[in-house]
């Protein structure tokens, strides 16, 4: 299965509905190392997203990734905003004018969202930040590039999931975590978790 | 014209308090501030941050200065959004400091490169030489400061300023140590109060315009 502009919006949606879920969470975490912003950043976003998705019909996939770019950068404020804007806005680019993205389109879409967030934020694999949940849901989806999308989010998401638990034993060296040091130990990235969050709702949407 | 200098910053009245202490000292340099989420509340706004950098720009540019990660962020992506990205640069430098020595630099006419690279040198130790002596070539006028705060931040500004163009090196000693004159932040470094004597040098086509300039600020008590 190819992803179209429709589905790629169905995921949107999706994803949206698994952050509001998640919101708590999200907010609880960045409570213990940050300003407890990230939930309701995410949430107002993503809200944001599903009104222009009521409002407007993108005709290509990269068309929908460039409105959720825009819209995330426009209403999430904090950190999160510029990084999966870029995010959005760098895989927006890679997918070009195509009506489908197939497997390999994706893969390369991922690697160009993976290369945004960490050119804006200058964050490596190791600094307790979204870059350690993304990097290894891009190597592994780079693997299973040949397996169709459903595969490679799915592929993705596990990576994910192990990536942003990895950062419990971190100690942060970027944004405002990294300000408490050794005392920000012990605790997931919230950032690690929502990227870790999003791919999986993308990859239950591709299912 | 001269290039617009834009504060990002997570709180509006840090943002507006800073362009406003800035704008003293640099009264013809459009300095705006883009601080806070748009229905208030701490945080950065992408939007607004690309309006202040618009508004900014008078067509010589403009230099960013944020203050916290996510402000240098937004101000980035905002910078790469313009139909021209070559006219903005985001600049690593201590806001306050950065901000005053930018907005110095953009009232003496410094262009876009020479503001940025003197709000990043503002982090670093001012530029304070052992005093040498009068070199050859070089006039030089001793005078004491009667104004109230001494070469404090907007009468370092002023003098700067009212140097900035002509030229001629000009210098503030202050004791053992020498400013360079053009360096407001070296100047406030000279940490020269009401009462000191200060002596001007400087050399240069224009030497002796600089320093009657500097001696009319001084007997003036900088306009205060």
């Amino acid at each position: 299965m190819a992803c179209t502009a429709e589905t790629l919006a169905a995921a949107l949606r999706a994803a949206a509905a698994v952050v509001a879920e998640h919101r708590a969470e999200l907010v609880d975490l960045d409570r213990a190392i940050g300003d407890a912003d990230h939930g309701e950043n995410l949430d107002r976003g993503f809200t944001a997203i599903v009104s222009a998705l009521d409002t407007a019909t993108p005709e290509t996939p990269a068309a929908v990734a460039k409105l959720a770019a825009t819209t995330l950068i426009s209403k999430v404020g904090g950190a999160a905003g510029p990084l999966y804007g870029t995010a959005f806005l760098r895989a927006s680019g890679k997918l070009g004018d195509a009506a489908e993205v197939d497997g390999p389109l994706l893969v390369e879409a991922l690697r160009a969202a993976l290369e945004g967030v960490q050119a804006r934020g200058r964050a490596v694999e190791g600094d307790a930040t979204m870059v350690d949940a993304l990097l290894p849901a891009v190597s592994a989806a780079e693997e299973v590039s040949g397996a169709g999308v459903a595969a490679i989010l799915a592929a993705a998401a596990d990576a994910a999931d192990k990536g942003a638990e990895s950062t419990v034993d971190l100690v942060p060296r970027k944004g405002r975590a990294s300000y408490l040091g050794e005392r920000a130990k012990g605790h997931l990235d919230p950032g690690a978790r929502s990227t870790a969050l999003l791919l999986r709702a993308f990859a239950e949407a591709a299912k | 014209m001269s290039v617009g200098i834009v504060l990002v910053s997570h709180s509006a009245e840090l943002a507006e308090g800073l362009a406003e202490l800035a704008a003293q000292m640099a009264p013809d340099v459009t300095i705006a501030a883009a601080g806070g989420l748009a229905g208030g509340g701490i945080g950065t706004d992408y939007d607004e941050v690309v309006a202040a950098t618009q508004r900014a720009d008078a067509g010589a540019g403009v230099v960013l200065l944020y203050d916290l990660g996510s402000a240098q962020m937004t101000a980035e992506l905002a910078v790469e959004s313009l139909a021209d990205p070559s006219a903005a640069v985001v600049v690593d430098a201590p806001l306050v400091e950065g901000a005053i020595a930018a907005a110095v630099a953009a009232q003496g006419g410094a262009d876009r490169a020479a503001v940025a690279a003197a709000a990043a040198s503002a982090g670093a130790p001012p530029d304070l030489t052992f005093d040498e002596g009068v070199q050859d070539g070089e006039s030089s006028v001793e005078l004491t400061l009667r104004n109230e705060v001494g070469l404090h931040a907007r009468p370092a500004a002023v003098l700067a300023r009212s140097i900035a163009g002509l030229d001629a090196e000009v210098t503030v000693r202050l004791g053992d140590e020498t400013a360079d004159a053009d360096s407001v932040l070296a100047l406030m470094a000279l940490g020269a109060r009401q009462g000191d004597r200060i002596e001007v040098r400087a050399k240069g086509a224009q030497a002796e315009e600089a320093l009657s300039k500097v001696k009319d600020l001084v007997e003036q008590n900088f306009g205060e």
